[in-house]
Parts: structure tokens; C-alpha cells; sequence
């Protein structure tokens, strides 16, 4: 058995994941590219005689050096040197493919040509003629349909066939007019007689024309002579170009490479003399159309939130009920003690929480992928970017928004996950940063709690004044972030609108799969490690031994007491158990902070009890409910019944209608759970994730404050 | 034949690329995806508050933003 390498390289929306997973099967893992967030996909295709790694290169339409996804495909082909590499073509479309085959042979990297989508070709009446196509690319060149695996085998013997035989790169030479290739020329002797790095002399030196920044800073460190002289040859050039055609060589080269290919496509590509009907042009004329493409998209938004709530709800009560259950065999089989306090107050609970979002997360990716591949998710973008652009967003920025919690009862976890599909960085990084300011699910229990206590009357224009404060966070906070600390000239648009595809199920769950397991995997190890952080900093230090003596004292004095009935005793039992356990957290690390912070935050009319319950916060939204009741020494409350809760909120003096409203803006604003974060920090970086922390409660601080101090003096 | 501004052709008028003059990251991305000068292309649409607009090239459908737009000149077509 001989191992090798092979790469699938193409065009966004050509079919190269369908074709990945018909030859990979389930045999597939995804990584990440070494410090930044590109996916790597990989997977392993057996022959007679090879074992392949199939590797899944980032859809690309050029070999550029302007964004992360091209350099990494051309830096592995580079610097990997796969043993064989398949660029996959969607024939529908074979000028802009052939643009990328054509980079990639310059590269002198020999490739197999893979035209997909042969089923749409035949059903359009276009005659494509292979052998002259595969004559004038030099290249083997096999048609499939990916979709239900036709041509796989005629794939799987060419690649057998490049691996034995090794060919040589096709020496295609194309040339780039009178005005480039005599300096070309020049060029490539000025490169030959140096120590840039070992790539094909005319592709560095287009590169050079090109003024790819990658290749120039490489060639500056490498060889600092050659560079400056090869950039005087390009300067030279560069402004006879400007003064006699008016265009820069990078426009010259596209230009030439495009006349080529029209060229050489002449005389392959047949069309019928009448154009038949396109199913998505009539489809476009719909969903895109002035009223009835907005309506439509509403429509998807919110199906896509609920069918998510509905259908993940089930699933997400049976992950509790087994943490719960877990919880019950471990509190009854173990004595009372640290021990059974870490486990289930700490690490059953922390994790339970965590992996009970992993349905919803699931089930969303799922609609989403269907969404992605279909080709709609690109027209929610052309549609939206009007309105997002005015505030340094992206049209593509809406869905990560929905699903964190534009509608309340969503999840920040998975929104920040969904940013992937944006491919502006800095319109992705505004959108992550932003998105945790929504009425995600774990935050509206707080809300319903608070606004019942203190506007009962009209508890539900508070919770909708609330989702649309969220928004307002989320627009205004994108536009100063957009201004300040991520400031920069909007991304161009220019974007694909693919023709509408029906994806296949194979690829929608293994796409949902693997994200799902990527979630599970590393938000756990963080979860894991911060729950137990939690769980200590509100149990130590344990009370001094005279108080606990004194607590022992007073349970027994309370046994001794005679009581109407059992559950008048009962009741006067928990009543102690509260008060003891709320002077306990008093004297926990957590208890003592919230204290200490009393000064910092009575501004903004919160005491050391609501203090300990946004501490509690910072790892999970969900906790808020549940430390203000130990707080309040109200026992464990469940956040669904809360009203006793409620009702000893509204009669607390350190409470009144300003504390509640600076109290609802500071839960809503401030630093995003621990899992969003860790979240965070993976998709676009730790220092990002600790700057939502910080700034978020800055501003959450900042707006607090003002409401009570403008507030109470009305 | 005239010379405009793609930003000012109407839905349904096609035209040949004369001259484009972004450069930079956009002139890049615009030339990636075969928009350069000889191109044919036709407009397909426009989002509902008008900006941006979708232009059908080479067998595939492609959006540019207004702003993006202004950047290059077509020959129109006589209708
Ligand atoms: N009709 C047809 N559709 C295909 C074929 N191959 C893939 N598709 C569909 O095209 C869409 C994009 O495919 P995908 O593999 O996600 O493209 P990628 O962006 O290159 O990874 C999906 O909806 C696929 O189901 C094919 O051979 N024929
Ligand atoms: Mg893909």
C-alpha cells in the first residue's frame, strides 16, 4: 500500500464538498489550519493499491493573496505538494473555473479536471467537447455529477493513474501582451539568478506584477536585491501601462487570462440556439422581488427560529432529565460533602448546561446548512446589506443576529458559530462582538422575573421593549465598533448569487455533525474547567467552626421544637436552611466580592445580593435566577417558577423601578456567558473574546448607571 | 452606442464592459470573478431598496454594491 495526498481545490458552490463526501464517505475529520479559523477538511478514499488523504481545500475563485481562505489553498498546494491534485469545475460555469485551472497550472502544479454538475449541462442542451477541452488543458479532464455519484469511478482511475505515473506539469504558456512579456522575460532571468524562494520563475514573477503582498514580503526577506530590482522592472512597467492603456498590470493580466480562456473555450463549449427555462431565474423573480422577497425572507427567519425552539425543546429536556437523573445517583450514593457538592453543584450542573444546548445547536446547523447549500442564505444577504451596510455590518450579518436572539430565546453560542458564512473579516468580527447584546433564552427568564415583580401590568410590552433595546445594542455598538476599534473601509459585496440546488442529506449531516462535535468538544473542556472555578468561589471559604456549631445548634434546637404538622415543620426546616445557606455564600469568595463591589455598583441600584447573582452570571446567563434566590435566601428557585421570587423582590426595599430597569439593561448587555465566549475566542481570537468582556460590561455599567441616576431623581 | 455608468443601467439592459477603474482589493475580486473590460452582462435585478444590484456574467449570476458599481463603465446595447 503506497500512502498519498490528494487536494480538492475550486470555485465556491461548484460541488467540491458533495464530491469530497461521495468519495469520502463518513471516513472524514475537520481541523483548523494552524492559528487561524479556516476549516480543514480531511478524509481517507482507499484504491487497489493507495491509501489516500483526501484533503478539501476552501472554495476559492483565485489564487490571491487577499483572503485567508485563497492563501491557504494556494500556500498547500505550495508547500504541502500534494501527490495529485483535482480541481473540481462547475460546467455550468466553465469560463470563471478554467480562471482558477489556469492559476493553478502556472503554479506548475499538474491537475486533474473534474467537471460537475454534468446532470444541469445535459438538461441545459450545452455540448461540452472533453477530448479537445482535456487536449488543450493537457490535462486528463472526467465529467461526474457529485450529486448522485456518476463518474466516480472514472475519477478514482485517473487519480490511480496520476499517482503512478507522476506526470509532469503541462508547460502552458500564456502569454500577456506585448507590453508584459518581454519584461516578463527579463523578470524570470533576474529570478533564476537568485534566492527567492524555489517557485516556477513565471509565476513569481506575475506575482511580482501582480504585487501580491505575500510573495513581495517573502521575495524582500529572502533576496532584498533581486526584490528591489524586480520592483523597479515592475514600477517601470506599471507606469508605461498607466500612460499608454490607462490600466495597471493586474488588470492587464486578468484581462489576457480571460481572452485566453474565451479563446480556448470556443471551441469546446456548444449552447442550444434557445436558452430553456432556468428554474432559478423564476424563482429570483420571487424570492428577490421588491414585496415579496422580504416578506418571504421574515417568513424563513422566523420558521427557522421556532422550527429550532419547537423541535429542540424535546430534546434539550431529555439531556436535562439525564444530568438531573445523574445528579439524583450520585447525591444518593455519595455522603454529603465537598465531594458530592463539586460533582453535582459543580460539574454535572456546569456540563448538563452546557450539553443542553447541544440539540438546539444541531438542529439549527441543520436548517442552516439547507439554507447555505440551497443558495437562499446569499440572497438573504444581497437583500439585507442595504440596511446592515449603514451600520458597518454585512447583509450575510443577519442570521448569526436571528439566531443569538433577534427573536428572543435564541443562543449567542450558535450565532457566533454561524458567522462563518460571513467572509468579510471585519464585518464578521463586528457581528461576533455584537450579536451577544440579543434576548438570548437563558437571559428572558431574568426578564420575565423582573418585569412580573415590577410591571405586572404590562410585563409583555416590557419583554418586547427589551428585544428591541437588544437590536438597538447590536446596530449602535457595530456602528462605533466599525468606527474605532475595528475601522476600515466596508468589504466589497461582490458576491456569487448561485443557482438554487437542492443540497444532498449526506452533506447536510455531516456538516451539522461535525460542527455539533466541534461545540461539544472544546466549549465542554472550558465549561468543565470554569464550572468548577464557580462552584468554589460560592462554597469557600466554609463558614468559621463556631458558626457552623451555631448552625448545628439551631437545627437541633429546631427539631426539639413542637410543630401543628409536618409541613409546618417542614417549612420552618428550609426557612433555616435558606437563611444558613445565604450566610454562607455571605461568607464565600463570591459573597465577600460582592461586597467589596457594592461601592462600584450601588450607582446603579444593585447590593451585594444582586452583585453575587451577575458574578454567577458570567458563566451562564441561566445561573442569574438561581444564586438571586440562595441570595435572597429563598432556597434553589427554578427560573420556570419563579413567582415567590418575584413577589419578595417587589417588597425588598433596596428595590424600586429604576434598580429593575438598570438591572434588566445590565443583564442584557453585559460580558456574554463563558461558553459564548470560549466561542468567541475560537471563531476570531482570545484577545477579541476578552475584549467583549471588558467592553460589554463597561457599556452595560455605563448605561446602568445612567438609568438609575436619571431615574430616581425624576 | 453609449457609454454609462453600470450603477445607471436598468433592469433587463445588457451591455459590453469599456473600462473599470477599481483597483485594489475590489478591482481584484472584480477581475477574479471575469468582470473585465469585453465582458457582456445584463442586469437581473435589484435588491428591494434598490442597492445592490445583480448582474448576469459568463453563465452565472453575480451582486455588486452601487458604490462598487460606479467603478465601471459599459457600452449599452441598443434595446
Ligand atoms: N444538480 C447538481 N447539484 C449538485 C451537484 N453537486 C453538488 N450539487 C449541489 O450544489 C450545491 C453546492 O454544493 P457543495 O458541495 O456544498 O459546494 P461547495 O461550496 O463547493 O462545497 C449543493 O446544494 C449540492 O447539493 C451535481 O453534480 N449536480
Ligand atoms: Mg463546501
Amino acid at each position: 500500500m503506497n500512502t498519498a495526498t490528494v487536494a480538492l481545490i475550486g470555485n465556491p458552490n461548484c460541488g467540491k464538498s458533495t464530491l469530497f463526501n461521495a468519495l469520502t464517505g463518513s471516513r472524514q475529520h475537520v481541523g483548523n489550519y494552524p492559528g487561524i479559523t479556516v476549516e480543514k477538511h480531511e478524509g481517507l478514499l482507499h484504491t487497489h493499491k493507495h491509501e489516500i488523504t483526501l484533503v478539501d481545500l476552501p472554495g476559492t475563485y483565485s489564487l490571491t493573496a487577499f483572503s485567508e481562505d485563497e492563501l491557504v489553498a494556494r500556500n498547500f498546494l505550495i508547500e504541502s505538494k500534494p501527490d495529485a491534485v483535482i480541481t473540481v469545475l462547475d460546467a455550468t460555469n466553465l469560463e470563471r473555473s478554467t480562471y482558477l485551472v489556469l492559476q493553478i497550472q502556472e503554479l506548475g502544479v499538474p491537475v486533474i479536471v473534474v467537471l460537475n454538475m454534468m446532470d444541469e449541462v445535459r438538461r441545459k442542451g450545452i455540448g461540452i467537447d472533453l477530448a479537445r477541452l482535456s487536449a488543450l488543458l493537457k490535462s486528463p479532464v472526467v465529467e461526474i455529477v457529485a450529486r448522485t455519484g456518476e463518474g466516480k469511478e472514472r475519477l478514482l482511475t485517473e487519480i490511480c493513474k496520476a499517482l503512478d505515473e507522476k506526470p509532469q506539469a503541462p508547460d502552458i504558456l500564456l502569454s500577456y501582451g506585448n507590453d508584459l512579456d518581454p519584461v516578463l522575460v527579463n523578470m524570470q532571468e533576474r529570478i533564476q539568478a537568485s534566492t527567492l524562494p524555489p517557485l516556477p520563475p513565471r509565476w513569481l514573477a506575475v506575482k511580482y506584477l501582480e504585487e501580491d503582498a505575500e510573495i513581495l514580503a517573502q521575495g524582500k526577506a529572502s533576496d532584498p536585491k533581486a526584490h528591489e530590482d524586480l520592483l523597479a522592472m515592475v514600477r517601470e512597467v506599471a507606469e508605461h501601462c498607466q500612460k499608454t492603456l490607462d490600466m495597471e498590470p493586474a488588470s492587464l493580466i486578468a484581462d489576457y487570462r480571460y481572452g485566453y480562456i474565451t479563446s480556448l473555450l470556443r471551441g469546446v463549449v456548444t449552447r442550444p440556439t434557445t436558452t430553456r427555462f432556468d428554474l432559478t431565474d423564476k424563482l429570483d423573480k420571487i424570492l428577490t422581488q421588491r414585496l415579496l422577497g422580504p416578506i418571504f425572507m421574515l417568513g424563513v427567519l422566523y420558521g427557522l427560529f421556532t422550527l429550532t425552539i419547537e423541535i429542540g425543546a424535546a430534546p434539550q429536556g431529555w439531556v436535562e432529565d439525564f444530568f438531573a437523573w445523574l445528579n439524583g445517583i450520585v447525591s444518593t450514593n455519595l455522603p454529603e460533602g465537598f465531594v458530592r457538592s463539586l460533582l453535582t453543584s459543580g460539574i454535572i450542573d456546569g456540563v448538563g448546561g452546557v450539553l443542553s444546548f447541544a440539540p438546539l445547536i444541531m438542529i439549527m446547523f441543520f436548517f442552516l446548512s439547507f439554507l447555505e447549500d440551497s443558495g437562499y442564505l446569499a440572497r438573504m444577504a444581497y437583500m439585507l446589506d442595504r440596511v446592515f451596510r449603514i451600520f458597518g455590518l454585512h447583509g450575510s450579518s443577519v442570521v448569526p443576529f436571528i439566531i443569538s436572539g433577534g427573536i428572543p430565546g435564541g443562543c449567542a453560542v450558535p450565532g457566533v458559530m454561524a458567522a462563518r458564512t460571513l467572509r468579510s473579516p471585519r464585518e464578521r468580527i463586528a457581528t461576533v462582538l455584537t450579536a451577544p447584546f440579543l434576548s438570548c433564552g437563558a437571559k428572558t427568564p431574568v426578564f420575565l422575573l423582573i418585569a412580573v415583580a415590577f410591571f405586572p401590568d404590562n410585563a409583555n410590552q416590557a419583554l418586547f421593549l427589551v428585544t428591541l433595546g437588544g437590536w438597538a445594542a447590536v446596530l449602535i455598538a457595530s456602528f462605533c465598533l466599525r468606527h474605532t476599534v475595528i475601522p476600515g473601509a466596508s468589504t466589497p459585496f461582490v458576491m456569487e448569487l448561485p443557482p438554487y440546488r437542492l443540497p444532498t442529506l449526506q452533506g447536510m449531516i455531516l456538516h451539522t455533525w461535525e460542527r455539533l462535535w466541534q461545540y461539544v468538544k472544546k466549549a465542554g473542556t472550558v465549561i468543565l474547567a470554569i464550572s468548577i472555578l464557580i462552584w468554589a468561589g460560592m462554597t469557600f471559604p466554609q463558614l468559621p467552626a463556631e458558626r457552623l456549631a451555631a448552625h448545628e445548634a439551631q437545627v437541633e434546637q429546631l427539631g426539639q421544637q413542637a410543630f401543628k404538622n409536618d409541613e409546618a415543620r417542614e417549612a420552618a426546616h428550609a426557612e433555616l436552611d435558606n437563611l444558613q445557606a445565604q450566610e454562607a455564600l455571605r461568607y464565600s469568595i463570591a459573597g465577600r466580592i460582592g461586597q467589596a463591589m457594592e461601592s462600584v455598583t450601588s450607582p446603579a441600584g444593585f447590593d451585594w445580593r444582586t452583585n453575587i447573582a451577575l458574578l454567577g452570571g458570567f458563566a451562564a446567563k441561566e445561573v442569574i435566577v438561581s444564586s438571586l434566590g440562595t441570595a435572597y435566601s429563598m432556597g434553589d428557585v427554578d427560573p420556570e417558577e419563579s413567582e415567590g421570587l418575584s413577589a419578595r423582590l417587589a417588597k425588598d426595599s433596596k428595590w424600586n423601578k429604576w434598580s429593575a430597569i438598570s438591572f434588566m439593561a445590565f443583564v442584557l448587555l453585559y460580558a456574554p456567558c463563558f461558553v459564548t465566549i470560549a466561542v468567541i475566542g475560537r471563531e476570531i481570537g482570545w484577545r477579541w473574546a476578552a475584549f467583549s468582556i471588558i467592553f460589554n460590561t463597561s457599556l452595560a455599567y455605563i448605561i446602568s448607571v445612567l438609568i438609575y441616576q436619571v431615574g430616581t431623581r425624576l | 452606442m453609449e457609454r454609462i455608468q453600470l450603477r445607471k443601467m436598468h433592469i433587463n439592459q445588457s451591455g459590453t464592459v469599456s473600462a473599470i477603474k477599481a483597483s485594489g482589493e475590489l478591482g481584484r475580486r472584480i477581475r477574479d470573478m471575469g468582470l473585465v473590460p469585453g465582458t457582456e452582462l445584463t442586469i437581473v435585478g435589484r435588491a428591494p431598496l434598490q442597492d445592490p444590484v445583480a448582474l448576469r456574467l459568463r453563465d452565472f449570476t453575480m451582486t455588486l454594491r452601487n458604490g462598487e458599481a460606479d467603478q465601471i463603465m459599459v457600452d449599452v446595447h441598443e434595446a
